[in-house]
């Protein structure tokens, strides 16, 4: 039941994600004023972000119920989803780059959604750089899931708060229309919603694969150890 | 030049207040720890400690601005709302850095770990913080600032609730 239920929601975002990048390419948009075809980055820029905050939100409930009660496998599962989350949060910055050379201009602007973006993949490496700072398994586990959790709260300010406080020039942030406006073209929500969906699963899927690999690197581990003493 | 001024001001009182912070936990004897564990609860230890710091945030921070009239200008226009300003930042660099201290106080090499955590995580009230300076610089109206005070304030509080919830965990081991 469950392997079925998993070869469901792989297959399903796989289908999502090649109807996205078909549809995303070639189903008709809105023309706007300078946006024009730029208007298709929101179809892969967007859903990164929401991919980065789901894994995000995964690893930090992971750590909370590491706290709770420690194991390793979920110690393991909220690095991966760390690592997943960091992966699309950098594919968003790079994503919005390439947008942004269209739209404003240049790459990078120093807007304050792009700060509070690139300032979050630093909180998250700092999580990574503490990770590797401490020796003994149980304690690198209890220290980084603080931090993790500290992390996901110092985040959120920087990307959802002080952005749409001040004059940004993001759409959505800082009096800008958001997607809402320019989507209400309902060919538009007909992609992008799929999408958001087909890029989360990808991002669980990623963090899944790699959480087996972790568990099943640190059993053959712990068999070796036994066979050596 | 405001600007200069500004600039300078809150990266001398950043490093400083890095470095002062940083000690409450990375530079404690360990003697001295486990006595003080034996003593108090963890959580008592934590709001102790943002407490201790917050004073010295704020004494740091008020020397710093009579320092810096003295010996280049006062740009600030509007000084009470400039203080208020230096309280709320001074409670929120505290109850950041304390906790962050305590979590590199464990790790191998805590000096360096402790400036790699904690930058990332001071920026959000510092980008608020220099946004305050340059209203009071300009002399604008109170309700201009307001909402960076609020969202300081909620920092703050989001912070000190989360110190407070997971000191606990850190100090166990």
């Amino acid at each position: 039941m469950r392997k079925k239920l998993s070869v469901v929601w792989k297959t399903l975002s796989v289908l999502l994600l090649i109807y996205t990048i078909i549809g995303g390419l070639l189903l008709p948009v809105p023309r706007l004023d300078i946006v024009n075809e730029t208007i298709r980055a929101l179809y892969f820029h967007v859903p990164m972000w929401f991919g980065m905050i789901t894994m995000f939100t995964i690893s930090t409930v992971y750590s909370i119920l590491y706290l709770r009660k420690p194991t390793s496998d979920r110690d393991i599962v909220a690095v991966e989803f760390a690592h997943a989350g960091l992966m699309y949060g950098i594919l968003g910055i790079l994503t919005g780059m390439i947008w942004a050379n269209y739209a404003w201009g240049s790459p990078w602007h120093g807007d304050p959604k792009q700060n509070g973006s690139a300032i979050t993949t630093l909180i998250y490496l700092a999580y990574f750089v503490l990770r590797s700072s401490v020796d003994n398994r149980e304690q690198k586990g209890r220290l980084s899931a603080v931090y993790n959790i500290f992390a996901f709260a110092a985040m959120i300010p920087l990307i959802f708060i002080i952005p749409r406080m001040t004059s940004s020039m993001h759409p959505g942030n800082g009096g800008n229309p958001g997607f809402n406006m320019y989507d209400l073209h309902s060919s538009m929500r007909m992609v992008f919603y799929p999408a958001v969906v087909g890029w989360i699963l990808l991002g669980i899927w990623i963090a899944t694969v790699r959480t087996r690999l972790r568990k099943a690197e640190e059993k053959i581990l712990d068999m070796e150890y036994e066979k050596n003493n | 030049m405001p600007v200069i001024w500004s600039a300078l001001f809150w990266m001398v009182i950043l490093s400083t207040l890095v470095s002062a912070i940083a000690k409450s936990f990375v530079m404690e004897r360990s003697g001295a720890t486990i006595y003080l564990y034996s003593l108090a609860a963890p959580t008592e230890i934590i709001i102790a400690k943002i407490l201790y710091g917050f004073l010295l945030c704020s004494a740091i921070c008020c020397t710093g601005f009579l320092f810096f009239s003295v010996v280049l200008n006062n740009p600030i226009q509007d000084v009470p709302l400039f203080l208020a300003l230096l309280i709320l930042a001074s409670f929120g660099f505290s109850a950041s850095l304390s906790v962050l201290s305590a979590i590199a106080s464990k790790t191998n090499n805590s000096s360096v770990v402790m400036a790699v955590l904690s930058f990332p995580v001071l920026i959000g009230i510092l980008l608020e913080s220099i946004k305050v300076t340059k209203n009071c610089i300009d002399g604008l109206d109170r309700s201009v600032s307001m909402d960076e005070l609020i969202t300081l304030g909620a920092i703050n509080l989001m912070v000190t609730a989360l110190s407070y919830l997971l000191f606990p965990y850190i100090w166990r081991s």
